[in-house]
């Protein structure tokens, strides 16, 4: 299995303390966590509303592809949950 | 003016009532004089109701000691269910594991534990009460529910030290976060500045064991939250990202207001909740209007390139040591007034615990000073 098969094959996760959720007062998707709030963008929100604990980040990526068909966008989602779990509010 | 932004964070003192005395705390020196009549559960949950609805996200139970009311639990879960992120900040006492344990069951979402110092000696001459092997039970006892934990130490000239020992004790108590946060000179602490403050020699030490501790990737999976005094930096900090823009605190007895110690500001009339909505304070009332925006501003702010960094920073600080709120914050080096911060830092410098012995904030030092202050004194 190469890298990029063993990233998909993964299953990431809100890491404990943080939640997901839409807050109407800024429009927007968000992650809450002790003291804190991060405003995510509309995409950053279309991948988390898939992250449930039980999808990989390849089943992730199909789903969102049948909603968007036009794009190409595994190496977005990849990127996505690198970073996010470099920031500590996802687990992988 | 166009609508305000929403108060992403409310902060509800519950309660005055607390078995600690910490000599720093934020809340008034003249508490005890307030008629002691707490909002009661229903209303604290309209509080609740109001505010999630102007677009609050995240709660704070403070007090006091909020582990203190019966109705805690109640209040937590209603506050759950209206989608707030909810966080109680509690020195641990008056806590047992079954309470925690009903809290998580309750909804709550994290808990910050104070310490007082990382010795059991000093913790509870600072607490004024045998509290630290409590503390650390609860400490064991918050992440064993797991919910995230938050330690913090507010720290000052008689426990900067043990920074050392501090970041090694949150380490053993697995904490995700600690916070280091040097006392902010408001309420009790102001009182007690002469003998609070730290040395600038004992500050840059301090720093130098929070960066080797970081440096050498002791304990990578703790975020450390360094808070430096703000008496020691030439820009004032950012209170409250501004007057009335992102904070609303509710006291004990509902008097909105924008910041903690807000309160002392001559001249306005804080409202209450009972008398108005949240929804009505928040956008409407002449005290949270009072500095928002910049057009309150004096020279040399109303000027400067970055008023909208810092605005201007504390009112609070400049009243207490100007006696005008709408001054440049004179930790500014700007600030015409810069000379009374290093004065306060001078003083301080020569002041002993000797020669002014430390005032604990308990109801009866608070009737006092309050007698000594006079009616209408803050």
């Amino acid at each position: 299995m190469n890298t990029t098969a063993a990233e998909l094959s993964k299953v990431p996760q809100l890491a404990n303390g943080f939640r997901f959720q839409w807050e109407p007062a800024q429009d927007s998707h968000v992650i809450l966590y002790p003291e804190g709030m991060k405003v995510l963008s509309g995409s950053a929100a279309e991948i988390m509303q898939l992250c449930d604990g039980t999808r990989s980040i390849e089943k992730i990526v199909a789903a969102l592809e049948e909603k968007f068909p036009e794009a190409e966008l595994q190496q977005d989602v990849l990127d996505f949950f690198a970073g996010a779990a470099q920031e500590g509010w996802i687990n992988v | 003016m166009s609508e305000p932004s929403a108060p992403l964070w409310l902060l509800a003192e519950l309660t005055y009532k607390c078995p600690l005395q910490c000599p720093y705390c934020s809340n008034p020196v003249d508490f005890a004089k307030s008629s002691g009549v707490e909002l009661d559960t229903d209303q604290w949950i309209r509080v609740l109701r109001e505010g999630r609805e102007l677009g609050a996200a995240q709660l704070g139970l403070s007090g006091g000691e909020p582990i203190v009311r019966k109705d805690l639990e109640l209040i937590v879960a209603e506050a759950h269910k209206l989608g707030y992120y909810t966080n109680l900040i509690t020195s641990g006492i008056g806590m047992s594991t079954d309470r925690v344990a009903s809290l998580k069951q309750a909804g709550l979402d994290h808990i910050q534990v104070s310490f007082q110092a990382s010795s059991s000696e000093l913790n509870n001459w600072i607490a004024g009460t045998d509290s630290f092997e409590h503390k650390i039970e609860m400490a064991k006892a918050v992440k064993a529910n797991g919910f995230p934990m938050v330690l913090c130490f507010v720290t000052h000239r008689e426990n900067i030290e043990q920074v050392d020992d501090i970041l090694q004790l949150a380490t053993r108590l697995d904490a995700d976060y600690v916070e280091l946060a040097t006392t902010q000179y408001y309420g009790w602490a102001f009182l007690n500045r002469d003998v609070l403050m730290p040395t600038r020699e004992q500050l840059t030490k301090a720093e130098a064991a929070v960066n080797r501790f970081r440096d050498e990737k002791i304990n990578d999976a703790m975020k450390i939250f360094y808070v430096i005094p703000d008496y020691y930096e030439d820009r004032p900090k950012p209170c409250m990202s501004g007057w009335g823009s992102l904070f609303m605190l509710v006291t004990p007895d509902g008097t909105a207001l924008p910041c903690h110690s807000a309160r002392q500001l001559p001249g306005i009339e804080f409202p209450n909740v009972k008398d108005m909505s949240m929804g009505e304070i928040w956008k409407r009332s002449d005290a949270f209007n009072k500095f928002r925006g910049f057009d309150w501003m004096q020279e040399p702010c109303r000027s400067c390139s970055e008023k909208e960094k810092d605005f201007g920073g504390c009112r609070c600080q400049a009243y207490m040591l100007t006696g005008n709120a709408a001054a440049t914050d004179p930790v500014c080096d700007k600030s015409p007034d810069r000379h009374i911060v290093d004065a306060a830092i001078e003083k301080s410098a020569v002041t002993t615990s000797a020669a002014k012995p430390m005032v604990f904030r308990n109801a009866k030092n608070s009737k006092i000073l309050n007698d000594r202050l006079g009616p209408g004194s803050r």
